[in-house]
């Protein structure tokens, strides 16, 4: 795993080395600067030589001045490696992310994905940063401090051998026993921000059913749950200060009284003295500080495990090794397919497809809720590889093509189709970047999207909300269409695309399709009958499987389902006039 | 104590745009700094002074050990050199007497970090609870203009910044002033000329720390907002994925990314590096002081000036460094406490937003007959009535049927733009009325005045002759079932969707509304079968059997009248003619509002509404409309007769 992250550290690996570096050098002489006081006191200070004070005060100013300018770099070092460490992780996994097929993302679900790119980020770069400074700072303090110790006096560095351990284990006992509350209250911090995400989202339903005061509820038991912990592991914690302070002021008397000892002796001086007392600070602070660390670590490992996660999927779609630049013709043709969505499952949502259109051809296709038919369009762009047989464009198996070759030639409107927010023509340039302003236009005209457009105050420049949330789903779906077709494409996928969209304006929708662009292979899915009557042919699906294809008087004809499906539209209501 | 502060993983787990981008610094920090000491003071206030005496016993107890070296030194080490025969009882007996004072010391503050964890985190969970429940009474148009990831993100985002301060920052900074105020005390009494070398010292090392403090502070803020912004366009790219595959955008959302995320890089460099500096800046401004300190307190002793002995300058140099760490140590915490006022204050705004105006009184309670007189009874009796206490005191009961009458309705979303002209129909008891117009023409904004979700400009609207505006909100929707074109499910298994209808319906009646809406079949297929667990976004069912769980659940709350908003749009026609005939037991003897765009599911109502641009232009039956030959007729017949 860490091998992994670690993969993203690149250009930044310098500072990232760097920083440790100064990390130490200023740790020598933080530690060096107490000694360097302890003769100040002793040679200086308490005989009065004044030349002394002033020969070891430039020396300190020297030490001081090098430490500050060592700890300067090793934050500004520790900032960019850090900073950039999460901006690499955040590139590396958009990347990622854009490679991945359909299939890769129905497997992590946007919203997980999203948090990986957020928040774990944030918590792993503050953890590489803590890492790179304070990872390195404290054990080198702790030896460093033990060292200069002992160079004062062997004998009392025994008190801090026996107080040591005595720290180190409390330490190590409140963080083990904090760490399985901190996981558990992550995870119910995300069934909190779920609770709110479903009441914004679900809020008409909420109070239609009147139902406020049983989400109060559902949200108070989470957020007691959340108190309960929190103030269970934050009291647990609590207690780091308390047997810290326990610690040093123990070490302090200790050595009071040992150090007076040897002090009277004559075995130590009292600068030394003082200088012990500092070393007793650092040596315990550190020694914290690694157990904090521990806990931090700890704590964004499960963020790492996310990210890593995403960094080492494979996208299951991939460009061949030589592929096919150019797409002849919108022709399509079912090689006895086979599709599971799940790669091991043996259900086959799609069952022996055969099927064979021609290239300008328009197809409509109609079936039941789960028969199977968003899948079905979906193998032709290739957005999901077919578990057997073949999938052909043009005369070619689809995986012989660039991917960009073969979507290009294949527009497809997607049932649940997202605007994004940006002006209409940002939006309808997602199908050509170089799109005039006249080619939109009749992109928008054909959608029968012109008109609504041409209505607004600020036109083709109207602003367009996130999701297309200021525009109504009627309106949406024909912008997606416009943008669909700015792509020019051999086959003209519509994935129950006007379902909001009125039965008259549906209708001169694919009136403008037939006039306009007769050379482009149309495949129309639809719930109503009247979509589809008017096609060259029709595909009645029927649970993943081919239950009829022709024409719609062969299938009024011969086909039981589309008989029903056709009668419960369209005869009932001639029967009532 | 600590240099390094160290900061807690973030909690967020939603949507991090918004936040502090939007809020920036905050209007009234000192506001809202009261508004939150307010929250701790409320419910703690006898915690709060056992805190502060916990904060100022372990504060002083910091000062004392550092000003005991000199009474260590002065008084017992150096007068034990002098003796031939050393004798230690003193130093011991003293040595005792510390250690009691430190105890206390520790037990101070053992006993203030405890209980403030118990105040912050109840602060907390005050505030998160009440910031819910709040927003549970707002009405309908607040969501209408709020962002849902900017409401979100007070719940992650600010909630977050919030948990930092009231949990460390707000000890921190008492302890940090307490052990300040404590040091300044002890070194003026210990000598007053090395006291004011320390001033003109302190005074350059606070102009310092304000400065790089602030840069960081500054940086931070831009690192929020574009933190911000690159999250907010991965979420859209990430959410849009899969038209971004379908139109080869792949390349061109790296590229507007990578400008994103480079900017937002820089922003957090620096935002860092201002706030790692400043530690090792602290520290050998300190290291300075201490030299300082040592060379005027060295000269000053060596000609014998204002009294000062070694002991005493030991003392000065040893409390002199207890300075440096609390002043570091406040400049950080004002960071984050910034931060978090701003972040407060959003979580207020939220708290503040008015609520859902509801003067209602008529009550709707569970009814039957006495002798022909209609009484509230305790029981179940499937009889509703309405009750109605009028102003002079008398009570009268009028059984709830389903008859909603509109007069002369006028509304809009905004003052300016007045959605419905005029709109007059009524509806009687057991009657279907279905309402066919083009998006926008205000099909779903009627429906939603009946339920109260937007209150009427003009007009009014009777509801079993009682003007809803008298009806209490809660009673009032509880009598009409909505089914809506997004089908809203929430995380949990489908038997607890189904039951939101009704929270005590027992599994049978679950079942049973199941059967009514088709779903019974599907859900049986289901490994887990009514135990199915499913999330609210819910990818494991398909949109169509998302729609028929939404009108099981309105079929179980049973009420007698029934709004539709394109309920069946998302299911087959072949699926919805099994459904329609569940539908139609549904619909039996309630009154039903129902829109559609398929003319096929509104052909048998009852009276048909055309509406164009807000008014009601046609209404008639199907019959009557087509025989009328106008807008509907077109409608109906342009859809098979246009090519």
């Amino acid at each position: 795993m860490l091998k992994n992250l670690m993969g993203s550290v690149r250009e930044y690996k310098t500072p990232s080395l760097l920083a440790p570096l100064c990390v130490i050098l200023e740790v020598f002489l933080e530690v060096l600067i107490p000694y360097l006081m302890a003769s100040l006191i002793d040679k200086g200070i308490s005989v009065g030589d004044m030349d002394f004070v002033i020969k070891y005060g430039i020396i300190l100013v020297a030490a001081a001045m090098a430490s500050l300018f060592f700890g300067v770099l090793a934050g500004n070092f520790a900032a960019s490696a850090s900073a950039g460490f999460a901006k690499n992780l955040r590139k590396d996994m958009f990347y990622k992310v854009q490679n991945f097929s359909f299939y890769n993302i129905d497997r992590f679900s946007a919203s997980s994905l999203v948090t990986r790119l957020t928040t774990d980020v944030t918590n792993v770069q503050n953890a590489y940063q803590m890492v790179i400074r304070i990872a390195v700072r404290a054990p080198i303090m702790l030896v460093s401090a033990l060292l200069m110790a002992s160079r004062i006096s062997p004998r009392l560095t025994i008190v801090y051998l026996v107080i040591i351990p005595i720290l180190g284990f409390a330490l190590y006992y409140i963080m083990s026993h904090a760490h399985p509350i901190f996981k558990r209250v992550f995870k119910t911090y995300d069934k909190l921000n779920n609770v709110v995400q479903e009441n914004l989202h679900g809020i008409r339903v909420v109070k239609s059913f009147v139902r406020e005061d049983f989400e109060k509820k559902k949200f108070e038991d989470i957020s007691g749950d959340i108190y309960n912990d929190f103030t269970r592991v934050e009291k647990l914690i609590a207690f780091n200060g308390p047997v810290m302070q326990f610690c040093v002021y123990l070490c302090m008397l200790l050595i009071s009284w040992f150090g007076a000892h040897l002090i009277v002796a004559g075995d130590m001086t009292t600068g030394q003295l003082t200088s012990m007392f500092t070393y007793t600070m650092q040596i315990l602070m550190s020694l914290m500080m690694l157990s904090m660390i521990f806990v931090l670590i700890v704590i964004s490992r499960a963020g790492m495990e996310r990210i890593t996660e995403v960094l080492i999927e494979v996208p299951d779609i991939a460009d061949p090794d030589a592929p096919l630049m150019e797409v002849p013709d919108g022709s399509i043709e079912f090689d006895h397919v086979l599709f599971s969505y799940a790669k091991n499952e043996k259900k086959s949502v799609l069952k022996d497809i055969h099927l064979s259109i021609h290239s300008g051809e328009t197809i409509g296709i109609i079936g039941g809720t789960g028969s199977a038919k968003s899948t079905l369009v979906q193998l032709i762009p290739r957005l999901y590889d077919v578990t057997e047989g073949s999938v052909r464009v043009g005369g070619h198996d689809v995986r012989e093509y660039d991917l960009q070759v073969l979507r290009d030639a294949v527009s497809m409107v997607l049932q649940k189709n997202v605007l994004f927010s940006g002006s209409i023509k940002d939006n309808l340039r997602w199908g050509n970047p170089n799109a005039t302003d006249e080619e939109m236009q009749h992109a928008c005209r054909l959608a029968q999207a012109d008109e609504f457009i041409q209505t607004f105050p600020d036109k083709y420049d109207t602003h367009i909300e996130q999701g297309g949330s200021n525009v109504s789903g009627g309106q949406r779906q024909r912008l997606c269409i416009a943008r669909a077709l700015l792509k020019k494409p051999a086959i003209l996928i519509l994935d129950d695309s006007t379902s909001a969209v009125d039965t008259k304006t549906d209708a001169m929708i694919r009136d403008a399709f037939a006039k306009e662009i007769p050379d482009t292979t149309k495949l129309i899915i639809a719930q109503r009958i009247s979509s589809v009557q008017n096609a060259d042919r029709i595909i009645v699906l029927d649970n993943g499987a081919v239950s009829a294809f022709g024409t719609h008087e062969e299938l009024l004809a011969s086909n039981p389902i589309y008989q029903e499906v056709y009668y419960s539209q369209v005869k009932e209501g001639d029967q009532n006039e | 104590m600590s240099k390094e502060s160290t900061k807690m993983p973030s909690m967020g787990r939603g949507r991090h745009a918004g936040g502090f981008g939007k809020g920036g610094r905050g209007k009234d920090p000192k506001g809202t700094m009261k508004r939150l000491l307010g929250y701790m003071w409320k419910d703690h206030k006898i915690q709060l002074f056992i805190v502060a005496a916990g904060i100022l016993l372990s504060s002083v107890t910091g000062v004392i050990a550092s000003l005991f070296l000199q009474t260590l030194i002065d008084d017992y080490i150096i007068p034990l050199m002098q003796q031939a025969t050393p004798d230690y009882t003193a130093l011991l007996q003293t040595l005792l007497k510390m250690a009691c004072i430190y105890l206390a010391g520790v037990l101070g503050t053992l006993c203030y970090s405890r209980i403030m964890v118990r105040i912050s985190q109840g602060v907390l969970k005050e505030i998160r609870d009440e910031m819910f429940s709040h927003m549970q009474e707002l009405p309908i148009r607040y969501f209408d203009t709020h962002e849902a990831g900017d409401i979100m993100s007070r719940y992650t985002n600010d909630a977050d910044t919030l948990r930092q301060m009231l949990g460390q920052s707000i000890g921190q900074v008492l302890t940090s002033a307490i052990t300040i105020v404590s040091v300044i005390v002890a070194m003026l009494t210990t000598s007053l000329p090395l006291s004011a070398v320390v001033a003109v010292s302190v005074f350059f090392m606070l102009k310092v720390t304000g400065k790089v403090a602030g840069k960081s502070g500054e940086y931070f803020m831009k690192q929020q907002a574009s933190l911000g912004a690159a999250n907010g366009y991965i979420e859209e790219m990430i959410n849009g994925q899969k038209v971004v595959k379908v139109f080869n955008y792949e390349e061109r959302s790296k590229e507007a990314f990578d400008r994103l995320n480079e900017e937002l890089c820089s922003n957090a460099t620096n935002a860092h590096r201002f706030a790692n500096i400043l530690g090792p800046i602290m520290n050998n401004l300190g290291n300075l002081q201490y030299v300082i300190i040592a060379i005027v307190g060295g000269i000053l002793a060596s000609f014998g000036i204002a009294g000062i002995t070694v002991g005493m300058i030991a003392t000065f140099l040893q409390l002199s460094k207890s300075f440096t760490n609390p002043i570091s140590q406040i400049s950080q915490q004002l960071n984050s406490i910034v931060m978090a006022l701003a972040g407060a204050e959003r979580i207020f705004e939220l708290m503040d937003e008015p609520v859902e105006q509801d003067q209602g009184y008529v009550k709707l309670v569970r009814a039957k007959y006495v002798d022909g007189e209609l009484t509230e009874c305790p029981e179940r009796t499937g009889t509703w009535a309405w009750k109605h206490q009028h102003g002079d005191g008398s009570l009268t009961y009028t059984k709830m049927a389903g008859d909603v009458r509109f007069y002369d309705v006028d509304f809009g979303y905004n003052p300016d733009k007045i959605v419905l002209h005029n709109v007059s129909l009524y509806a009687k008891p057991g009657q279907k009325i279905a309402f066919v117009g083009a998006t926008g023409a205000g099909k779903t904004t009627i429906t939603n005045l009946i339920n109260r979700f937007y209150d009427l400009d003009d007009g009014k609207i009777r509801y079993d002759d009682i003007n809803i505006n008298k009806i209490r909100k809660s009673d009032l929707r509880r009598s009409l079932g909505m089914v809506l074109q997004d089908t809203n499910l929430f995380t949990g298994t489908i038997r607890e969707n189904i039951r939101y209808g009704k929270l005590d319906a027992t599994d049978a009646e679950v079942i049973e509304a199941a059967k009514i809406a088709n779903a019974h079949d599907f859900i049986e297929m289901l490994p887990e079968g009514y135990d199915t667990v499913i999330t609210g976004n819910g990818s494991e069912l398909s949109q169509g059997q998302r729609q028929l769980l939404s009108i099981a659940r309105a079929a179980i709350s049973n009420p007698p009248v029934m709004i539709l908003d394109e309920a069946t749009s998302s299911i087959d026609t072949r699926t919805e003619a099994i459904v329609q005939k569940g539908m139609d037991q549904l619909m039996e003897g309630r009154t039903v509002f129902v829109i559609a765009h398929r003319l096929s599911t509104v052909r048998n109502a009852d009276a048909i509404m055309v509406l164009e641009q807000g008014h009601i232009i046609e209404r008639g039956t199907h019959a009557e409309l087509i025989a009328q030959k106008g807008k509907y007729y077109q409608l109906y017949t342009g859809a098979f007769e246009l090519e």
